[in-house]
Protein backbone atom coordinates (compact mmCIF):
# COMPACT_ATOMS: atom_id res chain seq x y z
CA UNK A 1 0.00 0.00 0.00
CA UNK A 2 1.61 3.56 -0.87
CA UNK A 3 1.19 6.07 1.82
CA UNK A 4 0.12 9.74 0.74
CA UNK A 5 2.56 12.23 0.66
CA UNK A 6 1.36 14.25 3.50
CA UNK A 7 1.51 10.58 5.47
CA UNK A 8 5.02 10.28 4.78
CA UNK A 9 5.79 13.94 5.75
CA UNK A 10 4.31 14.00 8.97
CA UNK A 11 6.32 10.12 9.97
CA UNK A 12 9.24 11.48 8.75
CA UNK A 13 8.84 15.28 9.98
CA UNK A 14 6.76 14.23 13.25
CA UNK A 15 5.90 17.87 14.95
CA UNK A 16 5.46 17.70 18.32
CA UNK A 17 6.41 14.43 19.53
CA UNK A 18 7.35 14.61 23.26
CA UNK A 19 6.03 14.71 26.80
CA UNK A 20 4.05 17.55 28.66
CA UNK A 21 4.15 17.97 32.69
CA UNK A 22 1.18 15.76 33.18
CA UNK A 23 0.88 16.93 37.15
CA UNK A 24 -0.02 20.71 36.16
CA UNK A 25 -3.52 21.76 36.33
CA UNK A 26 -3.55 23.41 32.91
CA UNK A 27 -2.04 19.92 31.11
CA UNK A 28 -4.97 17.50 30.19
CA UNK A 29 -3.25 14.01 29.06
CA UNK A 30 -5.62 11.44 26.67
CA UNK A 31 -4.08 7.74 26.29
CA UNK A 32 -6.18 5.73 23.76
CA UNK A 33 -5.38 2.94 21.91
CA UNK A 34 -4.34 -0.27 22.76
CA UNK A 35 -0.98 -1.94 22.63
CA UNK A 36 -2.86 -5.78 21.65
CA UNK A 37 -4.42 -3.58 18.97
CA UNK A 38 -0.97 -2.43 17.53
CA UNK A 39 -1.98 1.29 18.17
CA UNK A 40 -1.88 3.38 21.30
CA UNK A 41 -1.69 7.08 21.27
CA UNK A 42 -0.45 10.09 23.91
CA UNK A 43 -1.62 13.06 23.29
CA UNK A 44 -0.98 16.24 25.97
CA UNK A 45 -2.82 19.85 25.84
CA UNK A 46 -1.65 22.75 27.91
CA UNK A 47 -4.34 25.09 28.25
CA UNK A 48 -4.33 29.07 28.90
CA UNK A 49 -6.66 28.77 31.63
CA UNK A 50 -7.55 32.51 30.96
CA UNK A 51 -8.31 32.59 27.07
CA UNK A 52 -9.33 28.12 27.10
CA UNK A 53 -7.03 28.36 24.51
CA UNK A 54 -4.54 25.63 23.40
CA UNK A 55 -0.77 27.02 23.93
CA UNK A 56 0.95 23.90 23.42
CA UNK A 57 0.12 20.49 22.40
CA UNK A 58 2.39 17.13 22.42
CA UNK A 59 2.04 13.25 21.63
CA UNK A 60 3.64 10.30 21.04
CA UNK A 61 2.06 7.48 19.51
CA UNK A 62 3.00 3.85 19.31
CA UNK A 63 1.25 2.59 15.47
CA UNK A 64 2.01 2.40 11.66
CA UNK A 65 2.53 5.60 10.26
CA UNK A 66 -1.05 6.29 9.72
CA UNK A 67 -1.57 6.40 13.33
CA UNK A 68 1.84 8.80 13.38
CA UNK A 69 0.73 11.10 10.95
CA UNK A 70 -2.25 11.19 12.27
CA UNK A 71 -1.67 11.95 15.69
CA UNK A 72 1.26 14.55 14.19
CA UNK A 73 -1.25 16.29 12.42
CA UNK A 74 -3.77 16.97 15.56
CA UNK A 75 -1.14 18.35 17.34
CA UNK A 76 -0.51 21.15 14.88
CA UNK A 77 -4.57 21.17 14.73
CA UNK A 78 -4.56 22.02 17.93
CA UNK A 79 -2.38 24.37 18.89
CA UNK A 80 -4.05 27.94 18.74
CA UNK A 81 -7.38 26.21 19.29
CA UNK A 82 -9.62 27.07 22.01
CA UNK A 83 -10.94 23.90 23.80
CA UNK A 84 -14.40 24.08 22.48
CA UNK A 85 -13.21 23.88 19.08
CA UNK A 86 -10.78 21.49 19.38
CA UNK A 87 -13.82 19.66 20.89
CA UNK A 88 -15.16 20.27 17.00
CA UNK A 89 -12.76 18.40 15.01
CA UNK A 90 -14.07 15.34 13.71
CA UNK A 91 -12.36 12.23 12.54
CA UNK A 92 -13.18 12.97 8.98
CA UNK A 93 -11.21 16.09 8.74
CA UNK A 94 -8.19 14.01 9.25
CA UNK A 95 -8.94 11.37 6.76
CA UNK A 96 -9.39 14.23 4.38
CA UNK A 97 -6.18 15.84 5.08
CA UNK A 98 -4.14 12.97 5.05
CA UNK A 99 -6.12 11.32 2.16
CA UNK A 100 -6.00 8.14 4.33
CA UNK A 101 -7.10 4.88 2.26
CA UNK A 102 -10.46 3.07 4.12
CA UNK A 103 -8.31 0.30 6.00
CA UNK A 104 -6.13 3.83 8.04
CA UNK A 105 -9.78 5.18 8.67
CA UNK A 106 -9.47 4.00 12.48
CA UNK A 107 -6.16 5.75 13.12
CA UNK A 108 -8.26 9.16 12.32
CA UNK A 109 -10.47 7.76 14.48
CA UNK A 110 -8.11 7.46 17.75
CA UNK A 111 -6.52 10.63 17.21
CA UNK A 112 -10.29 11.98 17.55
CA UNK A 113 -10.62 10.01 20.73
CA UNK A 114 -7.25 11.01 21.94
CA UNK A 115 -8.38 14.89 21.65
CA UNK A 116 -11.67 14.44 23.37
CA UNK A 117 -9.70 12.27 26.07
CA UNK A 118 -7.17 15.15 26.57
CA UNK A 119 -9.73 17.68 26.92
CA UNK A 120 -11.64 15.79 29.25
CA UNK A 121 -8.80 15.09 31.40
CA UNK A 122 -8.01 18.62 31.33
CA UNK A 123 -11.72 19.50 32.41
CA UNK A 124 -11.70 16.84 35.32
CA UNK A 125 -8.70 18.14 36.82
CA UNK A 126 -10.52 22.00 36.62
CA UNK A 127 -13.40 20.43 38.18
CA UNK A 128 -15.95 20.12 35.20
CA UNK A 129 -17.57 17.06 34.48
CA UNK A 130 -15.97 14.25 32.13
CA UNK A 131 -17.10 14.42 28.37
CA UNK A 132 -18.77 11.44 27.68
CA UNK A 133 -16.50 9.76 25.42
CA UNK A 134 -17.80 7.60 22.55
CA UNK A 135 -16.37 4.30 22.42
CA UNK A 136 -15.03 2.72 18.97
CA UNK B 1 28.34 1.18 -4.74
CA UNK B 2 24.79 0.13 -2.58
CA UNK B 3 21.57 -0.79 -4.65
CA UNK B 4 18.81 0.50 -2.95
CA UNK B 5 16.13 -0.94 -2.31
CA UNK B 6 17.40 -3.97 -0.61
CA UNK B 7 15.20 -7.35 -0.69
CA UNK B 8 15.55 -9.50 2.39
CA UNK B 9 12.19 -11.02 1.56
CA UNK B 10 13.07 -14.32 0.66
CA UNK B 11 10.71 -16.16 2.16
CA UNK B 12 7.91 -14.99 0.24
CA UNK B 13 9.78 -15.33 -2.80
CA UNK B 14 13.68 -15.50 -4.37
CA UNK B 15 14.90 -13.59 -7.39
CA UNK B 16 14.96 -15.48 -10.55
CA UNK B 17 18.78 -17.24 -10.90
CA UNK B 18 20.50 -15.39 -14.37
CA UNK B 19 21.38 -19.81 -14.82
CA UNK B 20 18.10 -20.95 -14.42
CA UNK B 21 16.69 -18.31 -16.82
CA UNK B 22 19.46 -19.57 -18.86
CA UNK B 23 18.03 -23.18 -18.90
CA UNK B 24 14.37 -21.96 -19.71
CA UNK B 25 15.32 -19.98 -22.36
CA UNK B 26 15.19 -21.93 -25.52
CA UNK B 27 11.46 -23.19 -23.64
CA UNK B 28 10.53 -20.08 -24.20
CA UNK B 29 11.50 -19.86 -27.69
CA UNK B 30 12.10 -22.19 -30.20
CA UNK B 31 10.97 -25.47 -27.68
CA UNK B 32 7.44 -24.74 -27.82
CA UNK B 33 6.61 -27.77 -28.34
CA UNK B 34 3.21 -30.10 -26.11
CA UNK B 35 5.21 -32.14 -23.82
CA UNK B 36 2.23 -34.45 -23.95
CA UNK B 37 2.06 -34.33 -28.02
CA UNK B 38 3.79 -38.08 -28.89
CA UNK B 39 4.02 -38.05 -32.65
CA UNK B 40 6.45 -35.64 -33.43
CA UNK B 41 9.97 -33.87 -32.90
CA UNK B 42 8.35 -30.70 -31.19
CA UNK B 43 6.85 -32.42 -28.44
CA UNK B 44 9.40 -35.21 -28.11
CA UNK B 45 12.42 -32.15 -27.22
CA UNK B 46 9.81 -30.55 -24.86
CA UNK B 47 9.01 -33.92 -23.26
CA UNK B 48 12.47 -34.21 -22.93
CA UNK B 49 13.43 -31.20 -21.20
CA UNK B 50 10.27 -31.86 -18.41
CA UNK B 51 12.00 -35.55 -18.09
CA UNK B 52 15.60 -34.00 -17.68
CA UNK B 53 14.04 -31.50 -14.54
CA UNK B 54 12.71 -34.94 -13.21
CA UNK B 55 15.74 -36.64 -12.82
CA UNK B 56 17.10 -33.18 -11.03
CA UNK B 57 14.82 -32.80 -8.83
CA UNK B 58 14.65 -36.48 -8.16
CA UNK B 59 18.58 -35.75 -7.48
CA UNK B 60 17.91 -33.54 -4.88
CA UNK B 61 15.17 -35.32 -2.81
CA UNK B 62 16.20 -38.97 -3.79
CA UNK B 63 13.44 -39.84 -5.28
CA UNK B 64 12.91 -41.30 -8.33
CA UNK B 65 11.79 -39.09 -11.33
CA UNK B 66 8.36 -41.08 -11.70
CA UNK B 67 7.26 -39.58 -8.22
CA UNK B 68 7.20 -36.33 -9.24
CA UNK B 69 3.79 -34.80 -10.42
CA UNK B 70 3.86 -30.83 -11.55
CA UNK B 71 1.66 -28.49 -10.66
CA UNK B 72 1.16 -24.85 -10.96
CA UNK B 73 3.25 -23.88 -7.39
CA UNK B 74 3.11 -25.28 -3.52
CA UNK B 75 -0.12 -23.90 -2.85
CA UNK B 76 -1.98 -26.37 -5.74
CA UNK B 77 0.57 -28.93 -4.31
CA UNK B 78 -1.20 -28.62 -0.78
CA UNK B 79 -4.34 -29.00 -2.11
CA UNK B 80 -3.80 -32.00 -4.03
CA UNK B 81 -1.68 -33.94 -1.41
CA UNK B 82 -4.46 -33.31 1.25
CA UNK B 83 -7.71 -33.06 -1.03
CA UNK B 84 -6.73 -36.19 -3.18
CA UNK B 85 -5.47 -38.26 -0.13
CA UNK B 86 -8.74 -37.36 1.35
CA UNK B 87 -11.02 -38.72 -1.71
CA UNK B 88 -8.30 -41.37 -2.07
CA UNK B 89 -8.46 -43.14 1.16
CA UNK B 90 -11.99 -42.18 2.16
CA UNK B 91 -12.55 -46.28 2.70
CA UNK B 92 -9.46 -46.05 5.26
CA UNK B 93 -10.54 -43.04 7.29
CA UNK B 94 -11.49 -39.63 7.10
CA UNK B 95 -8.99 -38.11 10.18
CA UNK B 96 -6.49 -35.66 9.21
CA UNK B 97 -3.57 -34.49 11.57
CA UNK B 98 -1.44 -31.11 11.06
CA UNK B 99 -0.56 -27.81 13.55
CA UNK B 100 -1.81 -24.40 13.89
CA UNK B 101 1.39 -23.05 12.35
CA UNK B 102 0.95 -24.37 8.72
CA UNK B 103 0.46 -22.19 5.38
CA UNK B 104 -2.96 -20.84 4.70
CA UNK B 105 -2.75 -23.47 1.70
CA UNK B 106 -2.90 -26.59 4.97
CA UNK B 107 -5.27 -25.07 6.68
CA UNK B 108 -7.89 -23.68 4.11
CA UNK B 109 -7.66 -26.66 2.83
CA UNK B 110 -8.06 -28.48 5.85
CA UNK B 111 -11.21 -26.65 6.27
CA UNK B 112 -12.66 -27.60 2.78
CA UNK B 113 -12.37 -31.15 3.55
CA UNK B 114 -13.97 -30.90 7.41
CA UNK B 115 -16.98 -29.29 5.53
CA UNK B 116 -16.78 -32.59 3.35
CA UNK B 117 -17.24 -34.40 6.21
CA UNK B 118 -13.27 -34.86 7.52
CA UNK B 119 -12.75 -34.60 10.72
CA UNK B 120 -8.66 -32.18 11.19
CA UNK B 121 -6.97 -31.98 14.27
CA UNK B 122 -4.74 -29.21 14.72
CA UNK B 123 -1.99 -30.03 16.91
CA UNK B 124 -0.63 -26.75 18.70
CA UNK B 125 2.83 -25.80 18.98
CA UNK B 126 5.27 -24.59 21.72
CA UNK B 127 7.24 -21.45 22.25
CA UNK B 128 9.59 -22.63 19.65
CA UNK B 129 7.07 -23.77 17.32
CA UNK B 130 7.72 -27.42 17.52
CA UNK B 131 4.92 -29.13 17.64
CA UNK B 132 4.70 -32.14 20.89
CA UNK B 133 5.26 -35.61 19.21
CA UNK B 134 3.45 -36.95 22.38
CA UNK B 135 0.30 -35.01 21.24
CA UNK B 136 0.93 -36.28 17.90
CA UNK B 137 0.82 -40.01 19.12
CA UNK B 138 -2.53 -39.51 20.88
CA UNK B 139 -4.02 -37.66 18.83
CA UNK B 140 -4.05 -40.50 15.68
CA UNK B 141 -6.99 -42.68 15.39
CA UNK B 142 -7.42 -45.79 13.66
CA UNK B 143 -9.09 -43.90 11.18
CA UNK B 144 -6.68 -40.92 10.55
CA UNK B 145 -5.30 -41.38 6.91
CA UNK B 146 -3.33 -38.56 6.85
CA UNK B 147 -0.20 -36.54 9.03
CA UNK B 148 0.50 -33.28 7.28
CA UNK B 149 3.03 -31.26 8.90
CA UNK B 150 5.87 -28.53 7.50
CA UNK B 151 9.31 -29.02 7.12
CA UNK B 152 10.40 -25.17 8.04
CA UNK B 153 7.80 -22.74 8.83
CA UNK B 154 7.34 -19.91 6.68
CA UNK B 155 7.31 -16.77 9.55
CA UNK B 156 10.16 -18.15 11.79
CA UNK B 157 12.10 -21.05 9.89
CA UNK B 158 11.05 -23.58 12.64
CA UNK B 159 12.27 -26.81 11.56
CA UNK B 160 9.60 -29.87 12.78
CA UNK B 161 11.44 -33.32 13.38
CA UNK B 162 10.06 -34.70 10.30
CA UNK B 163 11.45 -38.15 10.94
CA UNK B 164 10.05 -38.90 14.39
CA UNK B 165 6.68 -37.25 13.22
CA UNK B 166 6.46 -39.91 9.83
CA UNK B 167 7.30 -42.05 12.20
CA UNK B 168 4.47 -41.76 14.51
CA UNK B 169 2.44 -41.50 11.37
CA UNK B 170 3.74 -44.55 10.20
CA UNK B 171 3.25 -46.97 12.93
CA UNK B 172 -0.28 -46.17 13.10
CA UNK B 173 -0.62 -47.14 9.36
CA UNK B 174 -1.23 -43.57 8.07
CA UNK B 175 0.49 -41.42 5.55
CA UNK B 176 2.90 -38.44 5.94
CA UNK B 177 2.62 -35.46 4.09
CA UNK B 178 5.04 -32.23 4.22
CA UNK B 179 4.87 -28.89 2.81
CA UNK B 180 8.38 -28.44 1.71
CA UNK B 181 7.97 -25.25 0.69
CA UNK B 182 10.26 -23.20 2.75
CA UNK B 183 12.89 -26.08 3.01
CA UNK B 184 13.13 -28.03 -0.08
CA UNK B 185 16.19 -26.43 -1.84
CA UNK B 186 17.32 -24.67 1.50
CA UNK B 187 18.18 -27.79 3.58
CA UNK B 188 18.97 -31.60 2.74
CA UNK B 189 15.49 -33.28 2.33
CA UNK B 190 15.88 -36.58 1.97
CA UNK B 191 12.34 -38.65 1.27
CA UNK B 192 13.30 -41.86 1.66
CA UNK B 193 15.59 -41.12 4.87
CA UNK B 194 13.08 -39.03 6.19
CA UNK B 195 10.07 -41.32 5.66
CA UNK B 196 8.01 -38.78 3.50
CA UNK B 197 5.28 -40.05 1.15
CA UNK B 198 3.88 -36.65 -0.18
CA UNK B 199 5.65 -33.37 -0.17
CA UNK B 200 4.72 -30.09 -1.51
CA UNK B 201 7.49 -27.62 -3.20
CA UNK B 202 7.65 -24.83 -5.56
CA UNK B 203 10.41 -23.15 -7.66
CA UNK B 204 9.89 -19.73 -6.99
CA UNK B 205 11.28 -19.83 -3.14
CA UNK B 206 14.29 -21.46 -4.81
CA UNK B 207 15.55 -19.30 -7.10
CA UNK B 208 13.09 -20.22 -9.91
CA UNK B 209 10.44 -19.00 -11.54
CA UNK B 210 6.84 -18.53 -10.31
CA UNK B 211 3.84 -20.46 -11.27
CA UNK B 212 5.54 -23.71 -10.91
CA UNK B 213 5.51 -25.83 -8.43
CA UNK B 214 5.49 -29.94 -7.58
CA UNK B 215 3.91 -33.07 -5.96
CA UNK B 216 6.20 -35.52 -4.38
CA UNK B 217 3.99 -38.55 -4.49
CA UNK B 218 5.89 -41.93 -3.29
CA UNK B 219 5.12 -44.95 -5.65
CA UNK B 220 6.45 -47.93 -3.57
CA UNK B 221 7.04 -48.57 0.31
CA UNK B 222 4.05 -48.10 0.06
CA UNK B 223 2.43 -47.09 -3.15
CA UNK B 224 0.61 -43.64 -2.33
CA UNK B 225 -2.08 -42.63 -4.85
CA UNK B 226 -3.68 -39.18 -4.68
CA UNK B 227 -7.36 -38.60 -6.73
CA UNK B 228 -7.23 -35.99 -9.08
CA UNK B 229 -8.19 -32.48 -8.12
CA UNK B 230 -7.70 -31.09 -11.81
CA UNK B 231 -9.59 -32.90 -14.42
CA UNK B 232 -8.54 -33.78 -18.18
CA UNK B 233 -6.30 -35.29 -20.46
CA UNK B 234 -4.70 -37.17 -17.92
CA UNK B 235 -1.45 -36.10 -17.42
CA UNK B 236 0.85 -36.92 -14.74
CA UNK B 237 -0.30 -40.52 -14.30
CA UNK B 238 -3.82 -38.87 -14.07
CA UNK B 239 -3.08 -37.07 -10.93
CA UNK B 240 -2.78 -33.74 -12.30
CA UNK B 241 -4.26 -32.88 -15.99
CA UNK B 242 -3.41 -29.99 -17.71
CA UNK B 243 -0.82 -29.13 -20.03
CA UNK B 244 2.47 -29.32 -18.54
CA UNK B 245 4.49 -25.70 -18.08
CA UNK B 246 7.31 -26.87 -19.90
CA UNK B 247 9.79 -23.35 -19.41
CA UNK B 248 8.76 -23.29 -15.65
CA UNK B 249 9.43 -26.88 -15.04
CA UNK B 250 13.04 -26.71 -16.89
CA UNK B 251 13.27 -24.07 -14.59
CA UNK B 252 12.54 -25.89 -11.36
CA UNK B 253 14.56 -28.61 -12.94
CA UNK B 254 17.48 -26.29 -13.08
CA UNK B 255 16.83 -24.41 -9.39
CA UNK B 256 16.96 -27.84 -8.19
CA UNK B 257 20.68 -28.79 -9.38
CA UNK B 258 22.13 -25.99 -9.00
CA UNK B 259 20.62 -25.95 -5.03
CA UNK B 260 22.05 -29.46 -5.07
CA UNK B 261 25.32 -28.48 -5.86
CA UNK B 262 25.24 -24.97 -3.83
CA UNK B 263 23.54 -25.50 -0.65
CA UNK B 264 26.51 -26.62 1.34
CA UNK B 265 28.62 -23.33 0.45
CA UNK B 266 25.07 -21.11 0.44
CA UNK B 267 23.76 -22.60 4.24
CA UNK B 268 27.45 -21.90 5.36
CA UNK B 269 27.12 -18.04 3.91
CA UNK B 270 23.89 -17.28 4.85
CA UNK B 271 23.51 -18.47 8.58
CA UNK B 272 27.25 -16.55 9.34
CA UNK B 273 25.36 -13.57 7.86
CA UNK B 274 21.77 -14.05 9.41
CA UNK B 275 23.90 -14.97 12.55
CA UNK B 276 25.54 -11.51 12.72
CA UNK B 277 22.21 -9.74 11.35
CA UNK B 278 20.54 -11.25 14.33
CA UNK B 279 23.21 -10.41 17.10
CA UNK B 280 24.04 -6.95 15.89
CA UNK B 281 20.02 -6.21 16.43
CA UNK B 282 19.70 -8.24 19.52
CA UNK B 283 22.13 -5.82 21.07
CA UNK B 284 19.00 -3.45 21.18
CA UNK B 285 17.24 -4.30 24.68
CA UNK B 286 13.43 -5.41 24.39
CA UNK B 287 13.99 -7.06 21.39
CA UNK B 288 13.09 -11.25 21.06
CA UNK B 289 13.80 -13.87 18.53
CA UNK B 290 11.16 -15.60 17.46
CA UNK B 291 10.61 -19.74 17.12
CA UNK B 292 13.66 -22.30 17.23
CA UNK B 293 16.77 -20.88 17.14
CA UNK B 294 18.02 -24.42 17.19
CA UNK B 295 16.14 -25.69 14.71
CA UNK B 296 15.86 -23.28 11.99
CA UNK B 297 16.06 -22.74 8.04
CA UNK B 298 19.80 -20.96 7.94
CA UNK B 299 18.32 -18.05 5.90
CA UNK B 300 15.64 -16.63 8.36
CA UNK B 301 15.15 -14.40 11.40
CA UNK B 302 11.78 -12.85 13.02
CA UNK B 303 12.93 -10.46 15.98
CA UNK B 304 10.08 -8.29 17.74
CA UNK B 305 11.19 -4.79 18.64
CA UNK B 306 9.25 -4.56 21.29
CA UNK B 307 7.24 -0.86 21.81
CA UNK B 308 7.45 -0.21 18.50
CA UNK B 309 5.19 -1.33 15.95
CA UNK B 310 5.89 -3.45 13.01
CA UNK B 311 4.01 -1.19 9.81
CA UNK B 312 5.38 2.24 11.62
CA UNK B 313 8.80 0.38 11.58
CA UNK B 314 8.65 -1.11 7.90
CA UNK B 315 7.72 2.44 7.01
CA UNK B 316 11.06 3.94 8.80
CA UNK B 317 13.14 1.46 6.86
CA UNK B 318 11.86 2.18 3.56
CA UNK B 319 14.79 0.85 1.71
CA UNK B 320 14.83 -2.63 3.24
CA UNK B 321 12.17 -4.81 1.77
CA UNK B 322 11.26 -7.54 4.48
CA UNK B 323 7.72 -8.93 6.46
CA UNK B 324 5.75 -8.02 9.48
CA UNK B 325 3.91 -9.91 11.50
CA UNK B 326 1.56 -6.64 12.27
CA UNK B 327 -2.02 -6.57 11.66
CA UNK B 328 -1.35 -3.61 9.88
CA UNK B 329 0.14 -5.30 6.93
CA UNK B 330 -2.97 -7.53 6.09
CA UNK B 331 -6.30 -6.88 5.29
CA UNK B 332 -7.49 -8.01 8.70
CA UNK B 333 -6.85 -6.51 11.72
CA UNK B 334 -5.35 -9.66 13.59
CA UNK B 335 -1.41 -9.95 13.74
CA UNK B 336 0.23 -13.12 12.42
CA UNK B 337 -1.33 -16.31 14.14
CA UNK B 338 1.72 -18.21 13.89
CA UNK B 339 3.51 -15.94 16.04
CA UNK B 340 0.30 -15.81 18.46
CA UNK B 341 0.65 -20.14 18.02
CA UNK B 342 3.77 -19.69 19.58
CA UNK B 343 2.27 -17.80 22.80
CA UNK B 344 3.35 -14.38 21.48
CA UNK B 345 1.34 -11.84 22.51
CA UNK B 346 -0.45 -9.35 20.49
CA UNK B 347 1.67 -6.93 20.77
CA UNK B 348 4.86 -8.50 20.51
CA UNK B 349 3.45 -10.22 17.36
CA UNK B 350 2.66 -6.85 16.24
CA UNK B 351 6.13 -5.38 16.49
CA UNK B 352 8.06 -8.43 14.77
CA UNK B 353 10.34 -8.33 11.18
CA UNK B 354 10.61 -11.13 9.24
CA UNK B 355 13.98 -11.66 7.41
CA UNK B 356 14.82 -13.41 4.55
CA UNK B 357 18.37 -14.10 3.05
CA UNK B 358 19.30 -15.05 -0.23
CA UNK B 359 22.14 -16.62 -2.44
CA UNK B 360 22.33 -12.92 -3.39
CA UNK B 361 22.57 -11.28 -0.07
CA UNK B 362 25.61 -9.59 0.56
CA UNK B 363 27.59 -8.38 3.55
CA UNK B 364 27.63 -4.97 2.67
CA UNK B 365 23.70 -5.31 2.39
CA UNK B 366 23.67 -6.81 5.72
CA UNK B 367 25.55 -4.16 7.00
CA UNK B 368 23.23 -1.35 5.98
CA UNK B 369 20.10 -3.83 7.08
CA UNK B 370 21.65 -3.48 10.19
CA UNK B 371 22.23 0.51 10.74
CA UNK B 372 19.16 0.92 9.09
CA UNK B 373 16.93 -0.94 11.37
CA UNK B 374 18.56 -0.24 14.22
CA UNK B 375 18.14 3.71 13.46
CA UNK B 376 14.66 3.36 12.93
CA UNK B 377 13.86 0.97 15.87
CA UNK B 378 15.38 3.89 18.22
CA UNK B 379 13.58 6.61 16.68
CA UNK B 380 10.41 4.95 16.75
CA UNK B 381 10.97 4.34 20.29
CA UNK B 382 11.37 7.84 21.36
CA UNK B 383 8.35 8.21 19.99
CA UNK B 384 6.46 5.57 21.76
CA UNK B 385 4.38 6.60 24.54
CA UNK B 386 5.03 2.53 25.75
CA UNK B 387 8.62 2.78 25.63
CA UNK B 388 7.98 5.79 27.95
CA UNK B 389 6.54 4.03 30.13
CA UNK B 390 8.52 0.79 30.16
CA UNK B 391 11.34 3.47 30.84
CA UNK B 392 9.89 4.88 33.77
CA UNK B 393 8.95 1.51 35.08
CA UNK B 394 5.25 1.77 34.59
CA UNK B 395 3.93 -2.29 34.46
CA UNK B 396 1.93 -2.04 31.02
CA UNK B 397 -0.11 -5.04 31.69
CA UNK B 398 -1.58 -3.31 34.59
CA UNK B 399 -3.06 -0.56 32.27
CA UNK B 400 -6.95 -0.94 31.87
CA UNK B 401 -6.19 -0.07 27.54
CA UNK B 402 -9.00 0.92 25.67
CA UNK B 403 -9.58 -1.91 23.28
CA UNK B 404 -11.51 -0.43 20.03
Amino acid sequence: MAYSDKVIDHYSNPRNVGTLDKSKKNVGTGLVGAPECGDVMRLQIEVDEATNTITDAKFKTFGCGSAIASSSLATEWLKGKTVDEALAIDNMEIVEELALPPVKIHCSVLAEDAIKSAISDYRVKNGLPALELAHH
Amino acid sequence: MLKLPIYLDNNSTTPLDPRVLEAMMPYLTDVFGNAASRNHPFGWAAEEGVDYAREQIGKLINCDAKEIIFTSGATESDNLGIKGVFEMYSQKGNHVITATTEHKAILDTCKHIEKLGGRVTYLPVDEQGLISLAELEAAMTPETILVSIMYGNNETGTINDIRAIARIAHSHGALFMTDGTQAVGKIPVDVIADGIDIMAFTAHKMYGPKGVGALYVRRKNPRVKVTSQMDGGGHERGMRSGTLNVPGIVGLGKACELARLEMAADTARLSVMRDRLERELMTMEETYINGSTEHRLPHVTNISFKYVEGEGLMMGIKDLAVSSGSACTSASLEPSYVLKALGLSDDLAHSSLRFGLSRFTTDEQIDYAINHVKEAVTKLREMSPLWEMHKEGVDLSKIEWAEH
